[in-house]
């Protein structure tokens, strides 16, 4: 059971070297290489030197053990912060969700309607918070009428949230037409993306209450 | 017969000069022997201009009176200047010579010190009809020196025609946001000192302020005026929510423009010097906005969303008796705006979104509603109005880029006037003096 990995890894050079003896039989081999010179004796080394040589060495080590352990806690520290703030993260992402509008249109749709019920419980947890609702509108129409459109969009969320209990008072609205697009492009696709509301808060973000905490 | 839109400076021969003769001389420029029939378009040739930067008065003075699309620039390029002079005994000019080139008139300009005296000849009768001098600024080529040889131009087209040219008017435009005015020949194009997300710029009718809005958070009213180079907050438009579109009323002492809050937008109406604005239209939570007065200051034509998408509406300067001016038809993707009164007050021109989603400029009769569609190449939008009630600058992608283009509405003929990148919201001015400042501060 033990001897037998012993026996084959024993035999293994035998048989390699009869597999090489097969080879240059069976072919005209060229002459053998003339012999490797000979190693020159190693020069006698300062023993200093080499003590020194290990100590750089095992200081490199060391540091990089060390770097290595640093960013390991940087990662943990990181990570823990990180699950801290998704929560954070989370609560400011609801508030701050986009909306969208179709063409020429203020009036919100099931799924704008969605998202703004949404924020809604962490605005009514968080009584200090204020936002300002930006609307924007696509690069087609008038550029000023779409001035005016924008605004209506930001007012249509503004009511949709005073409706449902939020203070108007906390809410402000700014119209950037077509000013301000995110998609630069020139098709449904990219004016889709573009009329929009955007949600920023401008007071009382610092720390966010969980809704029901 | 009609003449070819297109600049054709080949001389015209005998056919105009024949009409102009045959006409009855009690008509419109009786004064001048010359009759201007205003469905021809004579030839003139402007003499090289003598005396220090003669030439570059001639060069200008040229393209105004092309650019008039009265007239047909008789080039003397190729004509021998020792034959232009007469040789008759009285006769200043070898008229037999210029009306075989088919000129009908000929200007006779030299600089002097500090003006440009000029001489108007009547080729059909054989004799100078107008002489005049005008005052130039002392350094030849600057804003103001252009602006002044403009204004000869624009006179010499009254001469001729009986009505004053446009030269010597500047457009107002927007790029990047920025404020921008440029001469009528699309010279001098200059940044204004005017800071904010900046739009709808808008003359008063001295043409020495300019009100404009601004978006975004700091929505504004604003004045500039152009003898200071400083502009104003108008104070009673600072609220906060979009103000946007301001117009002068044409006695200059009141400005309309719009004000959008959570209630839709509506046209408010504000003195200059800052009253309480006072609500005129009534547009019960949908958008009224870009208002443009007629030019007797009685009526208001506005854009308004109160049918659901956006139409031209017309209503008494104090918002009652508002009524649709432009017709639609249920269901289609009509959408139609940025109205601006003409003038002389006969026609709306405004921008009208066809089946492709492209807009194309239309003008509306006041008197039968009959409407005109002016453009078909690319995208065409904001019409502004020559104080000739003739030519209109408006923003079109014909070129690629968004640029500013004029358009004579009479003979359809085009120019490009900006080469800006993105040019749009332009405002032509009113007639210009050449003493008034007309631009930046500090402009030479």
């Amino acid at each position: 059971m033990t001897a037998h990995p012993r026996v084959a890894s024993r035999s293994l050079p035998v048989v390699l070297l009869v597999s090489a003896a097969a080879f240059a039989a069976c072919h005209h081999a060229p002459p053998p290489p003339p012999p490797a010179p000979v190693q020159a004796a190693a020069p006698a080394v300062d023993s200093q030197a080499i003590r020194d040589s290990i100590a750089r060495a095992e200081a490199a080590r060391d540091a990089a053990l060390a770097r290595q352990r640093a960013y390991d806690d940087s990662v943990r520290r990181a990570n823990e912060a990180a699950a801290l703030a998704g929560e954070q993260m989370g609560l400011r992402n609801t508030v701050t969700a986009v909306i969208h509008f179709d063409f020429d249109k203020s009036d919100l749709r099931d799924d704008s309607k969605a998202t703004l019920d949404a924020k809604i419980p962490v605005l009514m947890a968080n009584p200090d918070l204020t936002i300002r609702v930006a609307g924007h509108t696509d690069e087609r129409g008038s550029v000023e009428y779409n001035i005016a459109l924008g605004q209506r969009r930001a007012a249509s969320a503004k009511r949709y949230l005073t409706e449902r209990g939020v203070a108007a008072t906390r809410i402000e609205t700014v119209s950037f037409g077509e000013g301000r697009p995110v998609a630069d492009g020139h098709d449904e696709d990219a004016w889709a993306q573009n009329r929009r509301d955007e949600f920023e808060i401008t007071a009382g973000g610092g720390q966010l209450k969980k809704p029901g905490s | 017969m009609r003449f070819s839109p297109s600049l054709a400076l080949l001389p015209v021969v005998l056919l105009p000069l024949q009409r102009l003769r045959a006409q009855d001389t009690t008509r419109r420029g009786v004064t001048i022997g010359l009759t201007y029939d205003p469905t021809s378009r004579p030839g003139i040739a402007v003499l090289p201009v003598t005396g220090s930067s003669g030439d570059s008065a001639r060069v200008i003075l040229q393209r105004d009176l092309d650019y008039s699309d009265r007239f047909t620039i008789v080039p003397l390029d190729a004509a021998d200047p020792s034959t232009f002079r007469g040789t008759k005994p009285g006769a200043d000019l070898n008229y037999p010579l210029f009306a075989r080139l088919g000129a009908a008139a000929v200007v006779q300009a030299t600089v002097g010190d500090g003006s440009l005296h000029v001489a108007l000849h009547d080729v059909a009768k054989g004799g100078v009809m107008n002489v005049q001098d005008f005052p130039l600024a002392a350094r030849a080529n600057t804003p103001d020196w252009r602006m002044a040889v403009h204004g000869v131009s624009d006179e010499i087209e009254r001469w001729i025609t009986g009505l004053k040219g446009i030269a010597q008017t500047r457009v107002a435009y927007v790029a990047g946001k920025k404020f921008h005015l440029v001469d009528s020949d699309g010279a001098d194009d200059e940044l204004q000192p005017v800071t904010g997300n900046v739009m709808s710029p808008a003359w008063n009718f001295a043409g020495n302020q300019i009100a404009y809005a601004t978006f975004g958070t700091q929505s504004r009213i604003m004045i500039l005026d152009l003898r200071t180079g400083k502009s104003r907050v108008l104070h009673n438009a600072t609220a906060t929510h979009a103000n946007l579109t301001p117009v002068f009323a044409p006695d200059g002492a009141a400005i309309v423009y719009a004000h959008a809050d959570d209630d839709g937008s509506d046209l408010y109406l504000v003195a200059t010097d800052d009253g309480a604005p006072r609500r005129i239209s009534v547009g019960r939570g949908t958008d009224n906005v870009q208002p443009s007065f007629s030019p007797d200051g009685r009526r208001i034509a506005f854009t308004s969303g109160r049918v659901g998408h956006p139409e031209v509406y017309i209503m008494d300067a104090d918002g009652t008796n508002a009524e649709l001016l432009t017709s639609f038809d249920f269901g289609d993707k009509n959408y139609r705006s940025d109205p601006d009164w003409s003038p002389d007050g006969r026609l709306v021109a405004f921008q009208s979104r066809f089946a492709d989603g492209r807009f194309q400029i239309m003008t509306i009769s006041l008197r039968d509603r009959s409407t005109k569609l002016l453009t078909s190449e690319g995208s065409n939008e904001q019409p502004s109005w020559a104080p000739d009630g003739r030519h209109l600058v408006f923003a079109s992608t014909r070129g690629g880029g968004r640029e500013l283009w004029v358009l004579d509405t009479e003979s359809g003929r085009l120019r490009q006037l900006t080469r800006s990148m993105g040019a749009q919201l332009p405002a032509w001015s009113p007639r210009l003096g050449s003493s008034a400042s007309t631009g930046a501060a500090g402009r030479q």
